[in-house]
């Protein structure tokens, strides 16, 4: 049998990178590819020439055994390949149906829309594949999973045949994504072709018909999930072992060095987000804050790192109550914040390496002496962090946005790690990083932790959260709704948490509270 | 892609190829020689090409508009393009000659020892010409780079030039050691608070300091024009909008005896450009501005008060505007009259973005801009081609610094490597701003 779509000897330079180098991948009808790899492999460049965003220096795709040109998105769509991008591509203000037609309206020029037609047909998709989609809802309204279903019926609409989702589950709770899987998987029995990229390894497992690892711009190798494992996996993505579960030891929790009281915070359009949240951080501890995005934790992050100003309630940093905190307060009391948007807060791009590893120090010795610069003090911290950070950067001179999203975050860390606090506050640490970079900030953090640091860890990936913390808070809708040791908890009844399950519902039925999640989307 | 093409474009002329090739070695990103001479090409790369090709394009506009070639053309092919040629060539052998003054002459002038004044009198003026240009290019250049687009130099320039004159012609009987430092220092002050307003502005309510600094120029504008037809009006004018002239214990010394009209602020000012080159990168209150400038969220995480940095830039960018009024007034015209500014304040837009907003790459644009303009007076005298070809000039280089994707193009320059589409999916992550 032909198979449904077949890539040979694609090849992608970029200045600099082989971006792709002689891709051969052949997709059968019904099945579900993952493409694995870490960041900057070439998987999203690969899928970026497949769907038309890129022309290939070489190589030829064959739909169905013949051969097509892809020059644009819309060359691909005819030949019913369709994207879902990790960032959708949908209008907030309009309805569902609005949106889906968006594009195909061209086709009824001079016409009015047809909206009545165009809904029907999305009402039965929606059926067919039990997407669970009201035409006539407000895009904005609907929660991420339900916008990322609406971004699967716009394909469906223009009858794509073959799906490629691009990080599917980087915005999903675990939950949502386990439904996203479900529906991948009704989308394959009933003849759909799937290809998708991540760099998780236990969705690939857990889900995927066929496994393709690619590193550096080449197919490493290609497995089944029944032949595979995580640590080779892993293996085959970094090039080298990976320790993908952190020894830890027990935590020697020491005094407090964070406190806060009934805290409440507002964000920037003045809408409370953090409501009455008290908890406590010790020396030696990792407590992790859990959440689905937007649940507060940026605004309880920005609160306490004193980006942000609350409304009430109270902090205290190594029992000094702090009103009023300034950033250059919170790093004079003994704090290091890695933020959650690392290019906006954290780094000034155009600015070469060294000056940003000295970004929150830079005003005292010694890297300022009597207000001058001590540029070779500079170079020296610069050289010394790079090496023990092992941070990729051609020179300490190199602007600092021109490295890779890895080596950016590995600059804050470094910068952040190296300074001798007491309390650490870690926003997303390891967003969008790859394997190799997450093994080693994750050991960072733990090294900080058992020399005695308390460390406040937000982050919407549940596997770290899980993997990392010793006490675990879970925010919903800007509240606290639990607070557990992280032994005591499985993975799953955070995930409910996370989905703003409260906990005596938990306890009597597992069943009802599955219900409840998926009423709640 | 340049390898590319020269995969591709093996007919071309191999002088062609040769040159391309020349362009991207002298182009390359130095990977790991980091020599003087390549990291000073690389910088100075883009704005070299962009004066070649702002006179190239000046030369072609003079081409266009010269009666002489369209009636040479008329009498033959040859005969154009001589007089092509020939229009060019006198047109910036004029400029050159009134920018830096006749070589040939210099020669015979020192050799015999006469006239040496004279012969020296161009490069002295393109000298004079380059003072202001410089003072207004440096607050241009350090607005830029502490974040903020100060369209108020005009207006700066009149206040600075005003007060400055006032106090020039108020005092009587001061000694030169305090009455000429008094009247800059003051010229720096009024400069500086009609900087501060907007930067105030800004800070407190956010307003754009574009706009006010225009609306300040009117201000200042007319409120020197009420002084200078009123309160401050010279004795026997007539309602000439022009000042008493600064007493002489005011005026800013030549170095040179007359006709050399060069004086010390030209030394001044380059002392000037040192010192905020020193103050915005060895200084961490030079670092602070720069932070607050580039990028105020990380700013406000690195401990900042943005609104005291915004302010700041913005007071020091008017006193330097201030500063170069006073220079006029003080070193110049030792009056004060609405001509004080010759545009000094929107062309130093163009001047600090040519230098890359860098303090000392500022000497050298203002050194380009004041021969420009030196040059452009005997242009015209000799030529008959008006001044503004050197406005076209200036635009034109200005267009290609503010858009070096040209540049690159027709010069087949590589571009500067690509962010890293990973790295640009970082930011945008998650979508809950």
């Amino acid at each position: 049998m032909t198979p449904v779509l077949e890539l040979t000897g694609i090849t992608k330079q970029f200045p600099g990178v082989l971006a792709n180098d002689h891709i051969d991948l052949k997709l059968e009808k019904g099945e579900i590819l993952a493409l694995l790899g870490e960041n900057g492999a070439g998987k999203s460049t690969l899928m970026n020439i497949l769907y038309g965003l890129y022309q290939p220096d070489s190589g030829t795709i064959f739909v169905n055994g013949k051969q097509i040109d892809v020059h644009s998105s819309i060359d691909a769509i005819r030949a019913g390949i369709g994207m879902v991008h990790q960032h959708f591509m949908l209008i907030p203000v309009f309805t569902v149906t609005d949106n889906v037609m968006l594009g195909e309206e061209s086709l009824v020029l001079g016409d009015f829309l047809d909206r009545k037609t165009a809904a029907a047909r999305i009402r039965k998709i929606s059926e067919q594949y039990n997407l669970d989609v009201d035409p006539n809802a407000m895009v904005g309204d609907l929660p991420v999973g339900v916008q990322q279903r609406v971004e699967i019926i716009k394909l469906l609409y223009r009858d794509a045949s073959i799906l490629i989702f691009d990080e599917p589950t980087a915005v999903l709770t675990p939950q949502e994504a386990d439904e996203l899987f479900k529906i991948m998987r009704s989308l394959s029995e009933q003849g759909k072709s799937i290809i998708f990229i991540t760099h998780k390894l236990r969705e690939v497992l857990e889900y995927s018909d066929r496994i393709m690892v690619i590193r550096r711009g080449k197919v490493i190798g290609e497995t089944t999930p029944s032949d595979a494992d995580q640590e080779k996996l892993a293996e085959m993505m970094v090039g080298r072992a990976v320790n993908l579960n952190q020894d830890k030891k027990k935590a020697q929790k020491g005094e407090i060095v964070l406190q806060a009281k009934d805290l409440v915070v507002a964000d920037s359009t003045k809408k409370i987000t953090v409501h009455s949240i008290t908890f406590t951080l010790y020396s030696g501890e990792i407590l992790g804050i859990a959440g689905v995005q937007g649940n507060g934790q940026t605004e309880l992050e920005e609160a306490v790192t004193g980006m942000r100003d609350f409304e009430s309630g109270e902090i205290q940093i190594s029992g000094k109550v702090i009103r009023k905190i300034k950033p250059r307060e919170f790093v004079e009391a003994g704090g290091a914040h890695v933020p959650e948007d690392r290019q906006r807060d954290g780094l000034i791009l155009s600015f070469p390496v060294e000056d940003n590893l000295m970004l929150c120090t830079y005003y005292k010795p010694p890297f300022s002496i009597n207000g001058i610069l001590d540029r070779k003090e500079i170079r020296r911290n610069a050289q010394t962090l790079i090496s023990e950070f092992d941070v990729r950067t051609p020179s300490p001179l190199t602007d600092v946005g021109t490295l890779s999203g890895g080596n950016q975050q590995k600059v804050i860390v470094a910068r952040e790690l190296s300074r001798n606090n007491r309390l650490i506050v870690a926003s997303q640490p390891t967003r969008g990083l790859d394997v190799g970079s997450i093994e080693y900030i994750h050991g960072q953090l733990l090294k900080k932790r058992d020399e005695g640091c308390g460390i406040l860890l937000i982050s919407s990936e549940l596997d770290e959260i899980m993997e990392l913390s010793d006490r675990i808070l879970v925010m919903y809708k800007g509240e606290a709704i639990v607070t557990v040791d992280a032994d005591a908890v499985s993975k799953s009844e955070i995930g409910l948490y996370m989905a703003g399950i409260s906990q005596q519902r938990i306890p009597g039925s597992s069943e009802t509270a599955a219900e409840k999640s998926s009423m709640g989307e | 892609m340049s390898a590319l093409n020269n995969d591709t474009e093996q007919k071309k002329n191999e002088a062609k190829q040769a040159g391309e090739i020349f362009l991207q070695e002298l182009s390359r990103k130095p990977s790991n020689n980091n020599s003087f001479f390549s990291k000073l090409w690389s910088a100075i790369q883009i704005p070299f090409l962009a004066i070649l090709s702002g006179l190239f394009l000046g030369a072609l506009i003079i081409i266009f508009t010269s009666p002489d070639v369209y009636e040479a053309f008329g009498k033959g092919l040859g005969t154009g393009f001589k007089a092509v040629f020939s229009v060019v060539g006198n047109a910036y052998g004029a400029l050159f000659a009134g920018a830096f003054g006749s070589p040939s002459k210099i020669m015979e002038a020192l050799r015999t020892g006469e006239k040496i004044d004279r012969v020296f009198k161009p490069i002295s003026q393109s000298l004079v010409e380059t003072t202001p240009y410089l003072l207004s290019g440096l607050a241009l250049a350090l607005g830029f780079r502490a974040g903020i687009f100060n369209v108020g130099g005009e207006g700066q320039i009149y206040v600075g030039g005003t007060a400055a004159a006032f106090v020039g012609f108020a005092f009587a009987d001061l000694p030169r050691a305090i009455h000429l430092p008094l009247s800059v220092l003051v010229g720096i002050i009024a400069g500086g608070i009609w900087g501060f307003i907007p930067g105030w502005l800004k800070a407190k309510t956010g307003s754009h300091e574009v706009i006010n600094t225009i609306m300040l120029n009117y201000i200042a504008l007319r409120l020197v024009e009420f002084l200078l037809t009123g309160p401050m009006t010279k004795i026997g004018s007539g309602g000439m909008p022009i000042s008493n002239p600064v007493q002489e214990s005011a005026r800013i010394p030549l170095i040179f005896k007359k006709p050399l009209t060069l004086h010390y602020g030209f030394f001044f000012a380059l002392i000037m450009a040192v010192l905020i080159w020193f103050f915005l990168f060895k200084t961490k209150w030079g670092f602070n501005l720069q932070m607050a400038g580039a990028n105020k969220h990380a700013a406000k995480y690195a401990g900042l008060n943005i609104g005291i940095w915004t302010v700041l830039g913005m007071t020091i960018s008017g006193a330097l505007n201030g500063l170069c009024g006073a220079n006029q007034v003080l070193g110049v015209t030792y009056t004060m009259g609405l001509g004080v500014s010759a545009g000094y304040g929107f062309d130093s837009i163009a001047l600090a973005l040519l230098a890359n907003n860098n303090p000392l790459g500022c000497i050298l644009s203002a050194l380009l801009f004041g021969l420009l303009r030196t040059g452009s007076r005997n242009m015209m005298s000799n030529t008959g081609i008006p001044l503004d070809i050197v406005s076209i000039v200036q635009a034109f280089i200005l267009m290609f610094i503010a858009a070096p994707a040209i540049i690159r193009t027709v010069y087949h320059l590589r571009a500067k490597k690509v962010q890293a589409p990973t790295a640009v999916n970082v930011s945008g992550w998650g979508g809950n701003r």
